[in-house]
């Protein structure tokens, strides 16, 4: 049975962990996360949840408790955001080499300094190399399924690894939506239960977590994490088409959006990708040719997805909202330029730094884009690379 | 209280092959401590350090119970989760056996970076015990001070140099402020004395909430004196007052063992290379600076503990 109910990104979250139920919740607020925490302390409140919820000092905490949860053969989750998340940093590693599948959702928002509360995706990609599979949402639709699918995606035997559902702040978080959400038993069912080959609390055979590795095992247990991200985008697609079933919302690696015929494109991520589809109507009842990648995951990098799927454009923007200082632009357009680039037909890919610290992306902002895409399909140069989008400069 | 030939059944859960250095402190304490556990079903949490480098080397491992290291700072937030997990399982009937808790940290994974996930673990009241292996200094990284350092000793970030006579600060007092978390139970011993560790760590295991005990814990190579002297040297540590034996129950401050004499703090000092230099003309006034430290703490301790005060000789 679905259930259609007009509720914030954050109050679908909270939902989703009701109907997971997990063994074990360790959060510490921030916002604009903190109604996910609230919310969740409410079900626990009153008994709507069997989750031991562990209010702990701080972020850093947070995942500790949940590492510690996690490998005890609990299923663990914690929730955060920017600072929070930077906070965490040190143990999102662990978390992955631990192999342990922590589902958190990231409440996307920027990174200080300065101070701000916005959105923009300076958390997520801080730890877009610990070893986190990344899911991107849309909306508060995409954020509910995204954390339902994320269990099962986190404790496959062939992944085993902790995964992040990310949404922007205020944007998703804050925002009415009207979602569908699955009956309780759907979930519970379709999550199932946590069946942990080796935990803590397994008192006949006891094991040791968290060792020192020297150069001789080290890499080995590095190339093993690459080995179980691989994995993981076979997984997300399964799970996606089972998700499927039980709700008839699709999901797989990207979201690729009138780009059959496509001659340009934009790939975003979240909840921009909403509005470039919108441009991305107008434009194509004025007769253009444009379409929108949307990676529905991050990490591992949908690689062949993002190739499939634009190897016939002529011409590609990526809109990142991060910075990386390097010079080189966004977070995003090194990966997605390194895809194309074997291709060797000529895409000109460049790039947008946009949105930061929570500017709106406005439909003109898209608009030009999509023009200067048209100006590089015409002229055939692409001359300036990395470029800023609504910035007063 | 068991005899030492009856604690020498209980299953080892700490065994040989680990490669802390001979006389190392760590060992002696954990094995005293997880004695005490007697057959229970235990999990060990362990904080990056000396114990955990040298006893979970991959692929092995010295312990013969579960164990997890996660991080630095943060054993008392791992073994929070751990507990946690424990009680949604075992309320859901997932589980059905019973465990104890048990963290280990170093002074500077207790007194320092990981003070604030211990206090956040005493605080919300996870039934676990933490035991800071106190060695008085970060050992692992090659003998950094630490805020459990003792004034005037000589570290490689506390150097005794031509201007600075080691260490400037005297030692943060930390089982006070574990204390004052109001738990059930914390306790000072030392390796010195079996039946008090054991005792201690039995209670702290029995209580229901969270424990914390501060156990000294030399280092050989940190310290400089003879390896084989360690008991002997936590002995004067103990007479001496500069580690007194207490413990502090449901808010009640108890007094474990009062020194027949007063013995100068110069006989704990003087065995160790740390504070030799303390010995060379001119550095004369840190000592007297140490032992007025020294009785002042024992002058409050007596008071809180509902002893009459002594006053150090003149
Ligand atoms: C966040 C972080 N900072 C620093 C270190 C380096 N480090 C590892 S062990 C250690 C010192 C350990 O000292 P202590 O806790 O007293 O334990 P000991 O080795 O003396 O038993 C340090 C500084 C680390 N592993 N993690
Ligand atoms: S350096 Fe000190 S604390 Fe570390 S193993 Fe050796 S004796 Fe023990
Ligand atoms: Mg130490």
């Amino acid at each position: 049975m679905k259930n259609k109910v007009a509720i914030t990104g954050n109050e679908a979250v909270a939902q989703a962990m009701k109907q997971i139920n997990p063994d074990v919740v360790a959060a510490y607020p921030i916002t604009p996360q903190t109604e996910v925490v609230q919310i969740f302390s409410s079900f626990v409140s009153n008994g709507q949840v069997d989750t031991e919820f562990v209010t702990v000092e701080s972020e850093h905490s947070a995942m500790s408790a949940a590492i510690g949860a996690s490998a005890a053969g609990a299923r663990a989750m914690t929730a955060t955001s920017s600072q929070g998340l930077a906070l965490m940093f040190e143990m999102v590693y662990i978390a992955s080499s631990l192999r342990l599948p922590i589902v958190f959702p990231v409440v996307n928002r920027a990174l200080s300094g300065p101070i701000n509360i916005h959105c923009d995706h300076s958390d997520a990609m801080g730890v877009k190399d610990a070893g986190v599979i990344q899911l991107f949402s849309e909306n508060a639709q995409e954020a509910y399924d995204n954390m339902i699918q994320a269990v099962r995606i986190a404790e496959h035997p062939d992944v085993l690894l902790p995964v992040s559902v990310n949404f922007d702040g205020f944007i998703t978080s804050h925002a009415l939506d009207v979602l569908e959400v699955l009956d309780d038993e759907t979930v519970k069912n379709f999550v199932g239960q946590y069946q942990p080959e080796e935990y803590l609390l397994d008192a006949q055979n006891p094991v040791s977590m968290g060792n020192f590795d020297m150069y001789d095992f080290y890499f080995e247990h590095k190339r093993q994490q690459v080995a179980a991200m691989e994995a993981a985008k076979k997984v997300i697609e399964e799970v996606g088409k089972e998700y499927e079933a039980i709700s008839g919302r699709k999901y797989g690696l990207v979201d690729a959006y009138r780009l059959d015929d496509a001659e340009m494109a934009v790939v975003v991520l979240n909840s921009a990708a909403g509005s470039a589809k919108g441009v991305v109507d107008e434009l194509r009842e004025k007769g253009l040719k444009v379409g929108v990648l949307k990676p529905r995951v991050f990490r591992p990098f949908p690689f062949e997805a993002v190739q499939d799927a634009l190897k016939k454009v002529k011409a590609v923007a990526v809109l990142d909202r991060a910075e990386t200082f390097s010079t080189l632009g966004g977070p995003m357009f090194a990966d997605v330029r390194t895809a194309l680039y074997d291709l060797k037909n000529d895409i000109k890919v460049i790039n947008y730094v946009y949105g930061l610290g929570g500017r709106d992306l406005r439909l003109e902002d898209v608009e030009k884009v999509f023009d200067d895409l048209a100006n590089i399909v015409k002229s055939g140069r692409a001359d300036k690379f990395v470029n800023y989008l609504g910035l007063r400069e | 209280m068991a005899t030492l030939k009856e604690l020498a059944k209980v299953e080892e859960r700490f065994v040989g092959g680990h490669r802390l250095c001979a006389g190392c402190g760590h060992g002696i304490s954990v094995r005293m401590v997880l004695n005490a556990a007697e057959d229970a079903n235990v999990v060990v949490g362990c904080a990056t350090g000396c114990l955990e480098v040298a006893s979970t080397i991959y692929p092995y491992t010295a312990w013969n119970c579960s164990f997890i290291h996660s991080a630095f700072e943060n054993a008392g937030a791992t073994i929070s989760g751990v507990e946690a997990a424990y009680k949604s399982l075992k309320k859901q009937g997932k589980i059905d056996k019973d465990f104890k808790f048990v963290a280990f940290g170093g002074d500077g994974g207790t007194y320092d970076i990981g003070f604030q996930s211990l206090s956040g673990a005493m605080e919300r009241g996870h039934n676990i015990v933490y035991v800071c292996l106190d060695n008085e200094a970060y050992m692992n990284t090659g003998i950094q001070r630490s805020s459990a350092t003792p004034m005037g000793a000589d570290t490689t970030t506390s150097p005794a140099g031509k201007v600075v006579p080691g260490k400037q600060q005297p030692r943060k007092d930390l089982t006070a402020i574990m204390a004052a978390h109001n738990i059930p139970y914390a306790a000072q011993t030392a390796i010195s004395n079996w039946q008090d560790v054991h005792r201690k760590a039995k209670k702290a295991f029995d209580v229901e909430g969270p424990a914390f005990i501060n156990i000294l814990s030399p280092c050989p190579r940190g310290w400089r004196y003879n390896t084989p002297d360690i008991v002997e040297l936590v002995k004067k540590a103990v007479e001496t007052r500069f580690w007194p034996m207490y413990e502090v129950e449901n808010g009640k401050w108890k007094l474990n063992y009062k020194p027949k004499k007063y013995v100068p703090i110069e006989e704990f000092l003087k065995p160790q290379g740390r504070f030799r230099h303390l010995f060379a003309p001119g550095n004369e006034h840190v000592i007297k600076a140490i032992q007025k430290e020294v009785d002042e703490r024992w002058l409050a301790l007596l008071e809180r503990c509902g002893e009459t005060p002594e006053l150090p000789p003149k």
